[in-house]
C-alpha cells in the first residue's frame, strides 16, 4: 500500500470551560491514501466536524489539540505555528464548508477572490492568475466562466456559488480537500450535481477528499472507506460497502436502520432509544453502552479500541477475541429493537 | 374540467375521486383546497417605483393549486426550496391570506367564516408543527405553560389540576415524563423539543396537524424516533396530516399520498406507492434519480440538469420545459392541466398524449436485505 497522504494518530481535542474540560475528540486515529475519498458520519455533536477544524488548524479558542499527532505526507503538521499552517491550508489542504455564502466575501467579484487565492499559494501574474481561474471555474461546471468571473457571490445561486467555493479550494492544486458539510444546504437535485463534480474532481486530479457529513446517502455515492463518529470516537472504520451493507457495531447497525428509504414497506422504522450522551457526561466504558441493544457488563467498565470485526474495525467488546460474536450487526431486529 | 371554478356546488363535484377511482363518497374530505392561489409583493419601494418608474412586480408562489386530504390520511408535499411547499402550509393555517381560491375545512369554507368564536372553534381542530424544535418554543414559558396554552385559550378543561393532569398525559402521550412539564425548552435536545411541539400541537384535540419540514432539523437516528411517534399518534388519536418536507425518503415513508410540487404548482399527485414505483412527471423522476440512496452505493446515477428558474419570470408553458429532457415546442406554449392518468393526476403534455415513456422504475421494496 502506498504512504498514506495524510496520517492522524490518537488525536484528542478539549475544550476548557469553566465547568471542566470537555474532550470533543478522543483518541481518534486514522489515515487517507493519495485519491481516496473517506467518508466521515455521526449525529450532531460527534466530533466530526471538530476533527476536520483540527487538521486544517482553523480550531477556536478555548478548543485546543490536547494529544496526538497529524501528519500531512509524512511530516507533522499539528504543532506548526500559525504562518506556516497558513501556507498548508489553501496550498497543499483545501477547504469546502457547508454554507457557500459565508465562505466568500460578498463585496468582491468571484473573479477577484480566486486570482487572490491563486497569487497567494502560486507564483503567478495577474494574467495568467486569471486564466487559470476561468479555467478552473469551467472545470467546475460554471457555464459562460469569462463572463462569471467578474460577477459578485450574490448573483450565484446556491449550487453554482457552492461550485466557486469547490473552486477555490482547488486554487493550488491541494492534495487534500476537506469538504464539512458541502452538500447540506442545496437542493437534492443541486446535491446529486455536486457529488457528481467532487467524484470526478478527486479522479482526474487524485486529490484525496475526508468528506464530513450526516448525510449516509452522501458517503455512499461518494466515499472508498467511511469512519462512523459517536461521542468524539470513531466507533467504526472500514470499506463503505462493508460498513453499510454489513455493520459490526451496533450503533452503525442502528443508524443504518433508522434512516428511512424510498419504496421501503415498513410500518415503523428501527430505532435507537435516547440521544447522544452531552460532551459533559459520556458514560465511562463504551459511550454507546446506555443505549446499546446488545450491552453486556464489560461494556459498562472498560473502553473498547477499534478491533477487527469481519473487514471493518469496530469498537465494540462483541468483537474482542475471545468473544466470537458473528455477526454482531445483523441480530439487531432479534427483540433488540423497540417495535 | 379541472379548472371548473371554485365554489360552485363543491359537494356534489367529483372530489378527489379521480384519484382513488370508484372509491364511494359519503362524507366530504376532511380538507379541500380548491384553485388556491398566493402572490407575494417584492416590488420595490413605493418612491423608487414613482422615480424608477418600475412596475408593481408579484411574485406567485402558489399558483392555483387543488387538493384534498381524506380522514385519517397523510398528504405529503414535496419539491425543492422555493417551490411553494411551505407557502401551502401557512395558508392553510390561515397564517397568510390567500390572493385566491378557498379552503375547506370539514365542508366550511373558511373565508366564508366571519364570527371570532366561528373560527376559534374551527382553528382548535387544526395546529401546526414547525421545523426549527429552538425557534418554536418560548424559551421563557416553562414546558406545562406552553403545552396548556391552547387548553386554556380554547377552554378544553377547566382548572388547574385538570390542566396539569391533561398536560401530564399529553407528556406522556409523546414520551415524554410528566415531571418534564417543570422544564425549560433549554433542558432538552432537538428531539424532545419536537416532542414538545407535538404534545402542544395535540393539546387542543386537535384533529389535523400541518407538519413543516417536522424532522429536517433532527438527526436521523432521532428522526426515525419522531417518523414512528407521530405515525403511533395517527393511529391512537385519528389524526389527519399534511407533511411538507423536501427529503423523498422520509415522504416515502411517512405519507398515503404524494403530491410534487414545482414553482408553486403541483405537477403530480399519486398515493405514495404509485408515485415511487411509476413516477410520471419528468420532475418527480428527476427528483427520484437524484436521491443518493445507500442502496445503490457505487452506482453512477442519471446526471441531473439546471437549476429552478427564476419564480419572478417563470418560462411559458410547462414551467419544467427548460430542464425536461422531453420538451417539446408544445411545453413552451401550454401549460398542462392536473389531469387524471392511471391511479394519479398529473401535470405533463407527454405523459397524456403518450410521447414521454411511462416505465416503473421500482418493482419491489428494495431496502437494505
Amino acid at each position: 500500500m502506498t504512504a498514506p497522504l495524510l496520517e492522524v494518530r490518537h488525536l484528542r481535542v478539549e475544550f476548557n470551560t469553566r465547568r471542566g474540560t470537555l474532550v470533543a475528540v478522543d483518541d481518534v486515529s486514522f489515515e487517507i491514501a493519495p485519491g481516496e475519498v473517506l467518508g466521515v458520519v455521526g449525529e450532531s455533536g460527534a466530533g466530526k466536524s471538530i476533527t476536520g477544524t483540527a487538521i486544517i488548524g482553523l480550531l477556536e479558542r478555548p478548543g485546543r489539540i490536547a494529544g496526538g499527532e497529524i501528519r500531512l505526507e509524512g511530516e507533522r503538521i499539528d504543532n506548526l505555528p500559525g504562518e506556516a499552517m497558513r501556507r498548508i491550508r489553501g496550498r497543499r489542504i483545501g477547504a469546502i464548508f457547508q454554507d457557500p455564502l459565508t465562505s466568500l466575501n460578498p463585496l468582491y467579484t468571484i473573479g477577484h477572490q480566486i486570482v487572490e487565492t491563486i497569487q497567494a499559494h502560486l507564483p503567478m501574474n495577474h494574467a495568467e492568475a486569471r486564466r487559470r481561474a476561468i479555467e478552473l471555474l469551467g472545470e467546475v461546471g460554471i457555464p459562460a466562466p469569462e463572463r462569471r468571473i467578474d460577477h459578485y457571490p450574490h448573483q450565484f445561486s446556491g449550487g453554482m456559488r457552492q461550485r466557486v467555493v469547490i473552486a477555490l479550494a482547488l486554487c493550488a492544486n491541494p492534495r487534500l480537500i476537506i469538504a464539512d458539510e458541502p452538500t447540506t444546504a442545496l437542493d437534492v437535485s443541486i446535491q446529486a450535481q455536486i457529488i457528481q463534480l467532487l467524484k470526478r474532481l478527486g479522479r482526474e486530479h487524485g486529490t484525496a477528499v475526508m468528506l464530513i457529513t450526516h448525510d449516509m446517502g452522501v458517503i455512499a455515492e461518494t466515499a472508498d472507506r467511511v469512519a462512523v463518529m459517536y461521542a468524539g470516537r470513531i466507533v467504526e472504520i472500514g470499506p463503505v460497502q462493508q460498513v453499510i451493507h454489513d455493520p459490526q457495531h451496533p450503533y452503525t447497525t442502528g443508524l443504518m436502520g433508522s434512516i428511512p428509504a424510498v419504496g421501503q414497506d415498513t410500518e415503523r422504522l428501527p430505532q435507537i432509544e435516547g440521544s447522544m450522551p452531552r460532551l459533559d457526561a459520556i458514560p465511562p466504558g463504551c459511550p454507546f453502552n446506555p443505549r446499546c441493544p446488545r450491552v453486556f457488563d464489560r461494556c459498562r467498565v472498560e473502553r473498547p479500541d477499534l478491533l477487527q470485526a469481519n473487514r471493518t474495525l469496530a469498537a465494540c467488546w462483541l468483537h474482542a477475541p475471545e468473544r466470537k460474536a458473528p455477526g454482531a450487526g445483523r441480530d439487531w431486529s432479534e427483540g433488540a429493537v423497540h417495535a | 374540467m379541472h379548472s371548473a371554478s371554485a365554489g360552485q356546488q363543491p359537494q356534489a363535484r367529483n372530489t378527489g375521486t379521480d384519484l382513488k377511482a370508484g372509491t364511494p363518497r359519503s362524507v366530504p374530505a376532511l380538507l379541500q383546497v380548491r384553485e388556491l392561489t398566493k402572490d407575494f409583493d417584492v416590488s420595490r419601494p413605493w418612491l423608487n417605483r414613482m422615480i424608477e418608474r418600475s412596475p408593481r412586480q408579484l411574485l406567485r408562489a402558489v399558483d392555483h393549486i387543488s387538493f384534498e386530504i381524506e380522514r385519517g390520511e397523510t398528504l405529503s408535499l414535496v419539491g425543492e426550496s422555493g417551490c411553494g411547499k411551505s407557502t401551502v402550509a401557512r395558508l392553510i393555517c390561515g397564517l397568510y391570506a390567500p390572493t385566491d381560491g378557498s379552503i375547506r375545512f370539514d365542508g366550511v369554507d373558511l373565508a366564508t367564516i366571519t364570527k371570532r368564536s366561528d373560527m376559534l372553534a374551527v382553528r382548535r381542530r387544526f395546529q401546526m408543527i414547525f421545523q426549527d424544535p429552538y425557534a418554536s418554543l418560548n424559551p421563557r414559558w416553562s414546558v406545562e405553560r406552553i403545552i396548556a396554552e391552547p387548553i386554556r385559550s380554547h377552554a378544553i378543561v377547566k382548572g388547574d389540576a385538570a390542566i396539569r393532569e391533561r398536560v401530564a398525559k399529553l407528556l406522556s402521550d409523546v414520551g415524554m415524563a410528566p415531571s418534564d412539564a417543570r422544564k425549560y425548552p433549554h433542558e432538552f435536545s432537538g428531539g424532545q423539543r419536537q416532542r414538545i411541539s407535538i404534545a402542544r400541537a395535540l393539546s387542543s384535540s386537535a384533529e389535523f396537524l400541518v407538519c413543516d419540514e417536522p424532522t429536517s432539523a433532527l438527526d436521523v437516528s432521532v428522526q426515525a424516533q419522531i417518523l414512528n411517534l407521530m405515525k403511533d399518534l395517527q393511529r391512537e388519536h385519528g389524526l389527519t396530516y399534511l407533511f411538507i418536507s423536501h427529503n423523498l425518503a422520509v415522504v416515502s415513508h411517512i405519507s398515503t399520498r404524494v403530491g410534487v410540487m414545482y414553482l408553486g404548482r403541483i405537477v403530480e399527485i399519486a398515493p405514495t406507492k404509485t408515485l415511487f414505483q411509476r413516477p410520471l412527471h419528468p420532475y418527480t423522476r428527476m427528483l427520484e434519480s437524484a436521491i443518493p440512496d445507500i442502496t445503490m452505493s457505487g452506482k453512477a446515477r442519471t446526471p441531473v440538469a439546471g437549476e429552478v428558474p427564476n419564480p419572478l419570470n417563470p418560462p411559458t408553458g410547462c414551467t419544467f420545459n427548460p430542464r425536461c429532457p422531453f420538451a417539446r415546442e408544445k411545453c413552451r406554449v401550454d401549460r398542462p392541466e392536473l389531469l387524471p392518468f392511471d391511479g394519479a393526476r398529473v401535470a405533463c403534455h407527454g405523459v397524456h398524449e403518450g410521447w414521454v415513456p411511462v416505465e416503473v422504475v421500482r418493482q419491489a421494496p428494495d431496502h437494505l436485505a
